[in-house]
């Protein structure tokens, strides 16, 4: 996987996270995965469509989502309360949504899909186009995963070729 | 959260009215919590853009804030139709896909102005008053932080 594909998701998350966690994010570790995803605790996943195909999971530990989502609701939330997930899918959303605009400027043309719970304890095993790269965020209130699987859908780039021709 | 010099209606000095739409309950607080710092009153509230449109003609509010990507029917579609029935109608699209063609996407189809995700709440209010125009005054209150 590009890292040029990548990048955007990196700058995406620390300029969201930092926003609204009002705090500095440090990129702390960064791997490639090749087994099965797993999950750590509240997942969001949001799909990708279009020139690049994949998707981009936000993953938190259930305590670090409740301490994320009690700040921006600027109330202790209980783990078991909606808002918490419903935090952590629009926390995915804006990274997203701020990272494939980005992409857009350079020209990769996309369909940002809603954001799904991710409940599966494992989800698919990453294939040899499909990608994934780990990436952790260490903020004031606990550690954010980011999992970014993508890949070019051939066909698109190879119309965009021939057009452009 | 910062508070603002209160943005009224200027014909009769009342709040602004919203319909806040989005699909994320979580970004639908969020703003909810912002126009209360604007002085500014939520009419309703819609998760999708059919709900949006009939909550539209139910509360006829001054401003909407909408989301572009939610289940049904998307926010681009929903703001066209809106404006189809009610020119007058003022929304303001807000959304984490900021690219340009979205935007000019928005514009082109009645929306009067976008704002990108994760909102700020200075910025909104610039904008809310800039759409608002002649139809919105800012109330003049002591120690008010904008």
């Amino acid at each position: 996987m590009k890292m040029e594909l990548i990048q955007p998701f990196i700058n995406a998350a620390d300029a969201v996270l930092s926003q609204g966690l009002q705090g500095t994010t440090q990129v702390s570790n960064l791997t490639m995965e090749e087994d099965a995803y797993r999950r750590k605790g509240v997942a969001g996943m949001v799909a990708l469509s279009g020139d690049i195909e994949g998707r981009i999971i936000l993953d938190l530990e259930p305590q670090t989502a409740v301490r994320v989502a009690s700040h921006y609701a600027g109330a202790e939330l209980p783990e078991s309360d909606a808002l918490v997930k419903e935090t952590i899918f629009e926390l995915a959303n804006q990274v997203v949504g701020n990272a494939v605009s980005a992409l857009n400027d350079q020209g990769f043309h996309f369909r940002v899909h809603p954001p799904l719970l991710l409940t599966a304890e494992e989800g698919d095993k990453t294939s040899e186009d499909v990608e994934a790269l780990m990436i952790c965020f260490e903020t004031a209130m606990g550690e954010i995963f980011m999992n970014v699987a993508l890949r070019h859908n051939k066909k698109r780039m190879s119309d965009h070729a021939v057009m452009g021709a | 959260m910062e508070q603002f010099a209160p943005v009224k209606r200027s014909k009769d000095g009342q709040p602004v009215r919203y319909l806040i739409v989005d699909d994320s309950v979580f970004a639908r607080k969020n703003l909810a919590r912002m126009i209360e710092t604007f002085g500014g009153q939520v009419a309703a509230e819609a998760g999708d853009g059919l709900t949006a449109i009939s909550e539209f003609d139910r509360t006829h509010p001054d401003i909407v804030l909408m989301d572009i990507t939610m289940p049904q029917m998307e926010g681009i579609e929903a703001a066209e139709r809106i404006v189809q029935q009610h020119p007058e109608a003022r929304i303001v699209m807000v959304s984490s896909v900021g690219y340009q063609e979205n935007i000019v996407a928005a514009l082109q189809r009645g929306a009067r102005h976008f704002v990108q995700k994760p909102v700020k709440p200075e910025v909104l209010y610039e904008v809310i008053k800039y759409v608002l125009g002649e139809d919105g005054t800012v109330a003049n209150v002591a120690g008010a932080g904008a």
